[in-house]
């Protein structure tokens, strides 16, 4: 590619009457990623946006949501002024405001609660995949003076489990190695093509989570890599894979125990490494041998000469990286293939060196918020107020399946006001959608700030906020846990305004300024920028004006050098200094401190009489190319690609319940249904079926009860609150029972 | 006049969609039409736990090869911003000699 066409080190150029913007594509809409852009625009208006060939973390390649953002942010369904509700709630009847009454509104009904009940009965809720977690924690934290910042997510099942457990067992997080450290990227001298990549619990080459791009993958294939897939999914990289493991939802930490089993029991370990770099190897090593290869088949249905195969491949593969992902998570017990995934690329040798899964330090902590922003300002009487902080103290924020019940009960002390910001729990990520819409009319006061009306903003709230995209935006591209979602620092630039749309930093700090003018002190959000990247010795406007990326010198193996701990002492940030492979301090807490598989709460094998009933697993919630988790549901080009809600089922499982290849099938458990279109496949298991999430239709009826559709399809309605493992970390979002049968009434 | 084309690495396509929404609004084709699109062969078996998958994209009679994009010293629009740079834009007789070293590729040449 001819570099000279475009621009390289310029953020803004004009080109054939249009002005070019450099920029990156997060976020909104969501993602989870931060590929480069060019931006093309007249006036207020995109018309154009291509990938930038001078970013080494996209390469100039672009997945169609970004390419599809000129019809996201002139879309006619944009929210572009703020409402109040004149109705009831959920009717649908609104009446346009000023931002100022907005923000006096608020900021009235904010000093009466904090007057009447305390800061804590106000509650912050994100979504995921969105900037902007640093500054929803910074207004929940520091402007309303509340400990109750959440996602509302059972078990908080995401990657938020894995970020905090990463930081205790080994100091800092750890990603599989694609070269995405080096600006040269896979030309890099000292980058090893993995080979083998392990590939586990997410489907990369489509969700792209985490800041992992899945083509990275792909172009480790096309260099030899060979993969081993652990999916109940025959996906695409399954059939091009060396080994695919066909794995029962939800028994992820039992496979992970045996592998370690086969990998110790065979000496397949790197002897050195454990020995001198990891601690409490014995421990783990009586623990695995509890999980035979014999025994775990039974509970994964993988045959176990897979499973002695798959162990042999990995381990004997000099590098090997692990890609992971949510499908850990959605599991109740998804803490323990946590700890036994980090114990199987430490004993392996593969942890920080090339082509392994590498520790993403030095990217200069403070050049960005510390996680959960402005929770170290609350006093400590706050903190212990915190919903779940006495059950639940390895989880930092409210623990949603404790604070979901407080919202309805009042108990231990009431909740009055939610702020929502960028997140639709009625359609996705909550469980059980009912009650949570329960919990959300408990509220005195509702605030919802988005760029769509949702089926949530419609069922609850009392006041919306249009937001502004990422193209309407100027930001710091940061999250709030930096290393884990790693890119090199750059500016989110501001390109149109739509409407009377704010970013999600200016909404924070108008109302950061009215609420609690101490914790923020700048004027501008400039200001407010360039305070968060101060220690990058750049200010936003000198990081914006150098157009492309710049990048840190990476090293490997810093464990060796001194370079991972705040002492300078080698060795890893933890208590003992070592990959902590087994976690006496989890046994205070009266959590196991070594892995171990305990059966779904509800399975064939736990609740053998539900299964007579519903003999199905259920599994949920597989990425879709077009859509990120309930967003982009109304954008034409995008829907075109998943015009309705798929469950897969195997064909043979169809034909014994009489259903065909497009008929919508009632999916249901004793928790709840929702209908889905069936698509026939062989590639999953006759005794599993699969269901999309996030699914809610723009264009029915927005006012209750439709609320666009949400209660047809929304996959979360057969899942419940309260089922969260033992640390509150982790819920079966997959993994459950249900049952098919064709809709005759439709 | 030389020819051009486009070959399509169907080892390596993943399906993603992304040559035919940059197709769309490269030409403003919106939804229902587009230059290129991806097809799905498979899955099937074809051995003892061997089983077929292949996406491979389709140029269509709306292909132009990004006659003014290329004009421009510019990509075609699926080739820069396919996510698994699986398409390569060049003269039939470097494709072709392209295809005697790399297997499982297609080359389309649009009228």
């Amino acid at each position: 590619m001819s570099k000279t066409s475009t621009h390289p080190g310029e953020w803004r150029w004009e080109e054939d009457g249009f002005t070019v913007t450099r920029t990156i594509g997060w976020s909104g809409p969501g993602c989870h990623s931060q590929c480069g852009l060019l931006v093309y625009s007249k006036g207020n208006r995109v018309f154009k946006v291509e990938g930038d060939p001078e970013t080494p973390y996209s390469e100039g390649r672009l997945c169609p949501r970004c390419l599809a953002l000129p019809s996201v942010v002139h879309h006619p369904d944009r929210l572009t002024f703020p409402m109040k509700r004149i109705g009831q709630r959920g009717e649908g009847r609104w009446e346009r405001i000023t931002w100022e009454e907005a923000y006096d509104t608020i900021v009235q009904k904010t000093k009466n609660i904090q007057r009447e009940s305390g800061p804590e009965s106000i509650v912050v809720m994100m979504g995921t995949g969105r900037n902007i977690w640093h500054l929803g924690a910074k207004l929940g934290y520091t402007g309303f003076g509340t400990p109750n910042v959440c996602m509302l997510f059972s078990g908080l099942a995401c990657y938020a489990p894995r970020l905090r457990l990463m930081p205790i067992t080994q100091g800092q997080f750890a990603v599989a190695d694609c070269s995405q450290m080096f600006p040269d990227r896979f030309d890099n001298p000292s980058w090893k093509n993995p080979e083998c990549i392990l590939i586990w619990g997410n489907n990369p080459v489509v969700s792209n989570s985490d800041t992992f791009m899945g083509w990275w993958i792909v172009e480790c294939m096309k260099r030899g890599s060979k993969l081993i897939v652990i999916d109940p999914r025959r996906t695409w990289l399954a059939h091009r894979a060396k080994l695919w493991l066909q794995i029962r939802p939800g028994t992820d930490s039992a496979l992970a125990l045996a592998m370690l089993n086969v990998i110790i029991e065979e000496g397949l370990y790197d002897k050195a490494f454990v020995e001198k770099w990891t601690f409490g190897f014995n421990e783990l090593r009586e623990r695995a041998k509890q999980y035979s290869p014999e025994k775990v088949e039974k509970i994964t249905w993988i045959p176990r000469e897979k499973i002695i195969e798959a162990a042999r491949l990995y381990a004997s593969s000099k590098p090997a990286a692990l890609q992971w992902g949510v499908g850990f998570e959605q599991a109740k017990n998804g803490v323990s293939s946590i700890l036994a995934i980090q114990a199987l690329w430490g004993i392996t040798g593969n942890l920080d060196v090339p082509g392994g899964n590498i520790i993403n330090r030095p990217t200069p902590f403070h050049e960005i918020p510390e996680p959960l922003w402005g929770r170290r300002e609350l006093s400590r009487e706050a903190k212990q107020k915190r919903i779940g902080g006495k059950e639940y103290p390895l989880v930092p924020m409210a623990q949603p399946d404790l604070l979901v019940d407080t919202m309805i009960t009042g108990k231990p002390y009431p909740i009055k006001m939610a702020w929502i910001q960028s997140t639709n729990p009625i359609a996705c990520m909550a469980a059980d959608p009912r009650k949570t819409l329960k919990a959300l009319h408990a509220m005195d006061f509702v605030v919802v700030a988005d760029l769509f009306m949702t089926p949530t903003a419609m069922a609850a709230a009392d006041l919306i906020l249009p937001v502004a995209s990422v193209l309407e935006r100027d930001s710091i591209r940061a999250e709030c846990y930096e290393t884990a979602w790693w890119g090199p620092l750059r500016t989110v630039n501001k390109i149109i305004q739509v409407g009377e749309c704010k970013s999600d930093e200016e909404i924070v700090l108008e109302l950061g300024r009215r609420l609690n003018p101490q914790a923020f002190p700048w004027k501008t959000v400039e200001e407010m920028l360039d305070f968060i990247i101060r220690d990058s010795g750049k200010t936003f406007k000198e990081l914006r004006d150098q157009g492309t990326p710049r990048y840190y010198s990476f090293e490997y193996r810093k464990f060796e050098k001194g370079l991972l701990r705040a002492d300078g002492k080698p060795g890893f940030e933890t208590e003992t200094g070592k990959l902590m492979l087994y976690n006496p301090s989890f046994e205070k807490l009266g959590v196991d401190g070594l892995p171990y598989y305990e059966e779904p709460p509800e399975s064939p094998f736990s609740t053998p009489d539900l299964a007579q009933e519903y003999p199905l697993i259920l599994t949920t919630g597989a990425r879709l190319w077009g859509f990120f988790s309930s967003e982009h549901r109304q954008i034409p080009e995008l829907r075109e690609i998943h015009p309705d809600p798929i469950v897969e089922i195997h064909p043979q499982t169809a034909e014994k319940y009489g259903i065909s290849e497009g008929d919508w099938v009632w999916i249901e458990n004793i928790h709840g249904k929702c209908m889905q279109k069936a698509r026939l496949t062989s590639t999953i298991d006759k005794r599993v079926v699969h269901a999309q999430h996030g699914w809610w239709f723009p264009e029915k009826p927005g006012p209750a009860p439709s609320l666009f559709g949400v209660w047809e399809s929304n996959i979360n309605q057969l899942v419940p609150f309260g089922q969260q493992g033992p640390t509150g970390w982790c819920a079966p979002y997959r993994g459950g029972l249900c049952r098919i049968r064709k809709v005759q009434e439709k | 006049m030389t020819r051009y084309g486009l070959l399509i690495d169907y080892e390596f396509c993943t399906g993603c969609h992304t040559c035919e929404l940059a197709c769309k609004q490269e030409h403003g084709f919106g939804t229902g039409k587009t230059g290129i699109k991806v097809t799905e062969v498979g899955p099937f078996e074809v051995g003892s736990e061997k089983w077929s998958l292949d996406y491979i994209p389709v140029t269509t009679d709306l292909c132009d090869l990004c006659s003014q994009r290329v004009s421009k010293g510019k990509k075609p629009a699926c080739v820069a911003h396919c996510q698994a740079g699986v398409i390569k834009f060049a003269t039939i007789k470097e494709l072709a000699e392209y295809m005697e070293l790399k297997p499982k590729t297609v080359l389309f040449v649009p009228k």
